[in-house]
């Protein structure tokens, strides 16, 4: 395992953030930490890289305790969601930083620094990575501007190149993609997935957009108020969800939970929008739809006052407002939870 | 017609600043450089143009050449020193605010209160503290074992006592500015100089902080620059420009020649390199210095 995060807890003041986080990511594997804001994501992140202390709790590195080392002595790389470019330096000198500050010392990187034969070497061997990594990152024309001539996603790719110049032990992206527009963030999701490949590093991500997690990881861990409230494969979550909580997070449309009253059971019973589709033995009134091409989203009132929503696919004649339809799933489909909102097992 | 109103209500509430600076500031502004070129004496009923001879006085006349000398002296030392002082004190504070921050706040408006003290009154409490005998300064010093200085009748050292005095109120000026600074720079870049191994000390100072106060030190500097050269109540109170116009400076030669000796005309061509100082450091500021500092 690369990293180990066993037990740990984190407080501010009187306000506990994280409850005892215990982790364990593989080396090479890409791991998503998905949760709504304020469930203390981007701090267990921050306490991976050693920005921030946990208050109990260790943090190991390819088995060896890091707790109490600096993020430069753990050698991790991250990328920020406010990209964190020094505005003062070129796109080039950004991306050397992490390089200069490692490979040498304070006299060669003052400014009288070029005259010293040892630094001018190193600074055209750090050029040469600059331009290797800015290449693949497709900003090599940009190398000589300032990070305010930018757009976001040319700050992004240098914050990017910034972080894989150097090897580090572990990449961390930090909501790396939510200050970037819909098209783009879609396109740099798919981008970073490759990079992941073609370095076979490992990437710890945080973000609250559980499409992005489940596209992108091959491990998501789901944090809610501070707990791990399920760790898996993308499939796992989204097919046995833990928890009523990670059921109604994961998945594109909001799943459907009813009382499990319904079908005369304790607890709640959860059925996903595109599971629940037309043609079968429950009988609904249709109250709206929402054509979106591929599919068709439907609000329904079921008898009983249940109100649902199904998917139809895009083909699907739907009838007028108001007109009773029927509706069927397959029971495979229904996830139990007991009153306590932990999955109960088929 | 909305058209109309808009300009009557642009009109409005940009006419009566406008005006008020149009004859209390450009109005007197142009009256002064017009008279800088003559030989007016206050209460005299006729003028007479003499060209240049103000200004060829003032930059020929040891007298008036000590003034200028002493002026930029003066900034000289207190410019760096007052920016200088003043970054250190905001660095210290704004590191001391996170662990003790009751303290951090009244070390925060003991810095400030030469600011806000009159310099006047203040005069007087170093007159005394720099008193050749009974001054704690001096009794502090034969404490040590060092001799004392007469620091305020001493030629050689007037000016710098006059500056340090200067640095000692401006520097709560320039820490104030310089904490505002601070708190302004964001925290994801110095978490980005941690995990880039420019997280302690200099390399950190070095790598975020320092570039990132770059439009605040110009501020400061600009602020700072314009206070030195008009120095005038510590000369005023404490020296009298003396002895022997060793602690002279513009402002108070200004003065003097205007409203001791009422000569006017000499008065309004001091007042005239005065300005064109200030301009110089202010133009400084916009055209040259401004896109530097916030990487464009």
């Amino acid at each position: 395992m690369m990293i180990d995060l066993d037990a740990i807890t984190r407080r501010f003041g009187a306000t506990d953030i994280l409850h005892g986080i215990s982790l364990s990511v593989a080396k090479g594997g890409f791991t998503a930490l998905l949760g709504p804001s304020g469930c203390g994501k981007s701090t267990l992140l921050r306490i991976i890289a050693g920005l921030d202390r946990p208050t109990s709790g260790t943090v190991r590195f390819a088995g060896r305790d890091v707790s109490a080392e600096t993020p430069a002595a753990r050698n991790v790389a991250m990328v920020f969601q406010a990209y964190a470019l020094y505005p003062h330096l070129t796109v080039e000198q950004n991306i050397a930083l992490p390089l200069a500050m490692r490979g040498m010392s304070r006299a060669e990187r003052s400014l009288i620094g070029g005259l010293i034969p040892s630094a001018r070497a190193k600074r055209s061997a750090q050029g040469q990575a600059v331009r290797r990594v800015a290449e693949m990152l497709e900003i090599g024309g940009l190398l000589g501007r300032k990070p305010s001539e930018l757009s976001g996603g040319q700050k992004q790719r240098v914050a990017l190149a910034r972080a894989l110049v150097r090897d580090p032990s572990v990449f961390l992206l930090d909501e790396p993609l939510s200050n970037l527009d819909a098209k783009l963030r879609v396109q740099m999701r798919a981008e970073i997935v490759a990079l992941h490949r073609k370095t076979g590093g490992t990437f710890v991500h945080v973000t609250h957009d559980q499409t992005e997690a489940m596209g992108m990881a091959d491990q998501v861990a789901v944090m809610l108020a501070g707990r791990i409230a399920q760790n898996g494969t993308p499939r796992d979550l989204y097919e046995r969800p833990a928890t009523r909580d990670v059921a109604a997070f994961v998945g594109t449309h909001p799943i459907n939970l009813v009382p499990g009253t319904v079908f005369g059971l304790p607890g709640e019973v959860g059925l996903r929008p595109e599971h629940l589709t037309p043609g079968g033995g429950i009988a609904a009134r249709l109250v709206h739809v929402e054509y979106q091409g591929a599919e068709l989203l439907l609000d329904v009132v079921a008898t009983g006052g249940t109100a649902l929503r199904a998917v139809a696919p895009g083909g699907w004649e739907a009838p007028a407002p108001g007109s009773e339809i029927t509706l069927g799933y397959a029971p495979a489909n229904l996830h139990r939870f007991d009153t306590d909102g932990r999955r109960v097992a088929a | 017609m909305s058209a109309r109103r808009d300009a009557l209500t642009t009109l409005g509430l940009v006419g009566p600043a406008t005006a008020a600076m149009v004859v209390l500031i450009f109005l007197p502004v142009a009256v002064v450089a017009v008279l800088s070129f003559s030989d007016y004496q206050f209460g005299a009923r006729t003028l007479n143009w003499v060209g240049f001879d103000n200004y060829i006085t003032l930059f020929t006349d040891p007298q008036a050449r000590r003034a200028v000398t002493n002026t930029l002296i003066y900034a000289a030392v207190v410019i760096p020193g007052a920016c200088i002082l003043g970054l250190l004190a905001a660095l210290g504070l704004h590191n001391l605010a996170t662990r003790a921050p009751r303290l951090a706040a009244i070390l925060r408006a003991a810095y400030f209160l030469p600011v806000a003290a009159t310099l006047v009154a203040m005069a007087v409490a170093w007159q005394m503290l720099l008193h050749p005998n009974l001054g704690l300064v001096n009794q502090l010093l034969s404490m040590t074992g060092l001799p004392g200085q007469r620091w305020l009748s001493d030629r050689g050292l007037v000016l710098y006592t006059l500056a340090v005095i200067g640095i000692w109120q401006s520097l709560g000026y320039a820490m104030v500015l310089f904490l505002a600074g601070l708190a302004a720079i964001p925290q994801h870049l110095y978490d980005a100089a941690e995990v880039d191994g420019a997280g302690e000390g200099w390399d950190r100072f070095w790598t975020v902080t320092w570039p990132m106060l770059g439009p605040t030190t110009l501020f400061v500097l600009v602020i700072i620059a314009t206070g030195a050269f008009r120095a005038f109540e510590t000369v005023a109170t404490l020296t009298k420009g003396g002895p022997a116009f060793a602690s002279d400076v513009l402002v108070y030669a200004m003065y003097r020649e205007g409203f001791v000796y009422f000569k006017a005309g000499y008065s309004a061509a001091i007042t005239m390199v005065f300005f064109a100082l200030t301009l110089t450091v202010t133009a400084l500021k916009f055209r040259v210095l401004e896109r530097r500092v916030h990487y464009r």
